[in-house]
């Protein structure tokens, strides 16, 4: 990329910024969508109308003042069960992501910093890993281990670490050679500290960018196994399964309206929220 | 170069044996017995039943020993035989690899003729309207579950307001033409069967937009980048200043040379495609490999869910094989690591 045109000189008098550069509009807007769904997903039952698992109302209404995303087949109002699903779909994204992070992360770390066997074994067994399409791996584990949404989260977090893997030993490869590492060694630090006091702690940012996204990303995914019917069974409020449920009521549209508003926003959100931390973190490789 | 050809062609069959592996261990972690979808529940509690369906299934074999079998007999083109069908796996794929290349090809053609379109005017219109619409299209192509947007299509566009068909590869009145490629629309016009040609065009529209717009997001994010990026270059200026018009400069000076990065992520939006199709096919009743995967592992049919990974893997890593080489090829400065 060959930048020819130079910023004019800074005037002497800076413009007063009101809001760091990073935090644009979109950022903004997804740090609200996710703020909306953790309190939602914590606050629901408390102000709630209706029970999600209870008969609301008459049977496949269309939206109206009393049921706004209208009810689904057993009558149940499915706005109700839509917010209850973040209750689902939350947690699990971070746990999954949670546990990816830390597994791949630490073999990463590892295969970066001892190189040799450990690296040759460990970054392998993350090529075959990546090799599979990930939905087909997923449904394969999920349908290995049993339908169920512990399981498919079992499952998502076996699709997801190799990237964390490949992540920090990137990260680590990088930072070995720096002089801060070879004066802690040089000063007689253990391997395992040099490691984790001298190399990690400037090794996360890449890491944490892509966990953001990849929430949004594992909403996604956890909402399809849903709605194959390998993940949330019924009556879980879950926006995957709801949707399925939607599909064979085809002609109610709203069944899966609201599940499908979820989903699309939390991916939404945490996207715009990964984008904001990128270009927090590296400032050069904004658009 | 040749050396890192050379190379990566080796890794590919390691690389395919650790996805044969895993699937098959995977198979065999279940917790599930995989002898009730083969004699049903009610025949559990048969002994003899139990015994003959093991020793006709080789279940009754050590885990190593059916390993050997099951690799040996891959290399033979054998991926097993379903308990659901009754049939070899790859009897079944075949029947159904048409149905979901006709859709992942129309996809295809949908993400790049759209996204490149998409991609060269959001460059051109910087910060207009028309800019600003391609952007939210792509961002929207790769956050909006297909599951939901096709449901929704279907809704709006076959139910509202008519003017395309419902799910379905084909009207179920009408006989399947004769098959040639395997592909409804080509093997119609073949036979000289017009009706048929244009319902399986129709229904081949939503699906085929549904799944692609995952694609079209990302090529459109793509094109617009390096478009912005080459229009911003000498050569340009100098195309501009000889006096050629606008659509010269960007359909042969620019987008030529923002088409190679753009390269890589074609090969690479497969994965999109993979993933989209098993969910598309599942709305949408196509029968294809998508919906043959679903059932399978729904049904917990073991020998037909590994078949699929290990093709999907397989498929995967040759497109990823040809994505590179194609990259190395078209780009003189790319060096392969």
């Amino acid at each position: 990329m060959t930048d020819a045109t130079l910023p004019a000189a800074t005037p002497a008098v800076r413009r007063r910024r009101t809001r760091p550069q990073w935090l644009t509009l979109p950022v903004i807007i997804g740090i609200a969508i996710i703020a909306f769904w953790v309190i939602v997903a914590v606050t629901v039952p408390l102000w709630t109308p209706y029970d999600p698992l209870m008969i609301a109302g008459r049977r496949l209404q269309p939206p109206s003042a009393a049921h706004w995303l209208g009810t689904d087949a057993l009558g149940r109002d499915v706005l109700v069960r839509t917010l209850y699903g973040a209750r689902y779909s939350l947690p699990i994204a971070v746990i999954v992501v949670a546990v990816a992070v830390a597994i791949g992360s630490a073999l990463g770390a590892i295969a970066g910093y001892l190189g040799g066997l450990a690296d040759s074994v460990i970054m392998r067994l993350v090529d075959v890993t990546l090799a599979f399409p990930p939905i087909l791996l997923a449904m394969a584990v999920t349908a290995a281990l049993g339908p169920g949404l512990d399981n498919a989260a079992i499952a998502m977090v076996a699709v997801s670490w190799p990237v964390y893997a490949r992540l920090m030993r990137a990260q680590v490869l990088s930072l070995r050679g720096r002089e801060h590492v070879e004066a802690a060694i040089a000063a007689g630090a253990s391997r395992p500290r040099v490691l984790i006091r001298h190399i990690l702690p400037l090794a996360w940012s890449p890491t944490l960018v892509n966990a953001t996204m990849d929430l949004g990303q594992i909403v996604l995914l956890a909402a399809s196994l849903s709605f194959i019917g390998l993940g949330a069974l019924p009556p879980t409020p879950e926006w995957g399964q709801m949707i399925s449920e939607g599909a064979v009521h085809f002609y109610s549209w709203w069944i899966a309206f609201g599940p499908g508003m979820a989903i699309l926003s939390m991916v939404l959100g945490f996207s715009f929220v990964g984008d904001g931390l990128r270009d927090l973190f590296d400032p050069r490789s904004g658009t | 170069m040749l050396r890192t050809i050379v190379r990566r062609l080796i890794a590919v069959p390691l690389l395919l044996l650790g996805v044969v592996t895993i699937a098959f261990l995977l198979s065999n972690m279940t917790k599930g017995d995989p002898l009730v979808a083969i004699v049903g529940e009610r025949q559990m509690t048969n002994p003899e039943v139990v015994a003959a369906a093991k020793a006709r299934w080789g279940l009754d074999r050590p885990l190593p020993e059916r390993y050997l079998v099951y690799v040996g007999n891959l290399l033979t083109g054998d991926l097993g035989t379903s308990f659901r069908t009754k049939r070899p796996v790859a009897q079944d794929l075949m029947v159904r690899l048409p149905a979901t290349l006709e859709l992942v090809i129309a996809a295809m053609i949908v993400g790049i003729v759209g996204g490149i379109s998409l991609g060269v005017a959001a460059a051109h219109f910087r910060d207009k309207g028309m800019d600003h619409a391609a952007r939210v299209l792509a961002l929207l192509g790769s956050s909006v579950p297909v599951f939901w947007s096709g449901l929704l299509m279907l809704y709006v566009f076959s139910v509202l307001l008519g003017w395309l068909p419902g799910p379905g590869r084909l009207d179920p009145r009408m006989a399947a033409p004769p098959a040639v490629t395997g592909f409804y629309t080509v093997d119609a016009l073949l036979a000289g069967d017009l009706p048929a040609f244009v319902d399986a065009a129709r229904r081949l529209v939503l699906p085929a937009i549904v799944l692609g717009w995952a694609v079209l997001g990302i090529i459109t994010r793509l094109v617009r980048a390096s478009m912005l990026d080459v229009l911003g270059q000498d050569y340009i200026l100098a195309a501009r200043s000889k006096g050629a018009t606008e659509r010269r400069v960007l359909f042969n000076h620019a987008l030529r040379n923002a088409m190679i990065p753009t390269l890589t992520i074609i090969g690479f939006s497969f994965a999109y495609l993979i993933t989209g199709a098993v969910l598309t096919e599942a709305v949408f009743s196509w029968p294809g490999i998508g919906t043959y995967a679903v059932d399978a592992a729904r049904a917990l049919d073991y020998p037909a869910i590994i078949g699929v990974t290990i093709v999907g893997g397989a498929a995967f890593l040759l497109t990823n094989l040809v994505t590179d080489v194609a990259y190395a090829l078209a780009d003189p400065r790319v060096k392969l690591g």
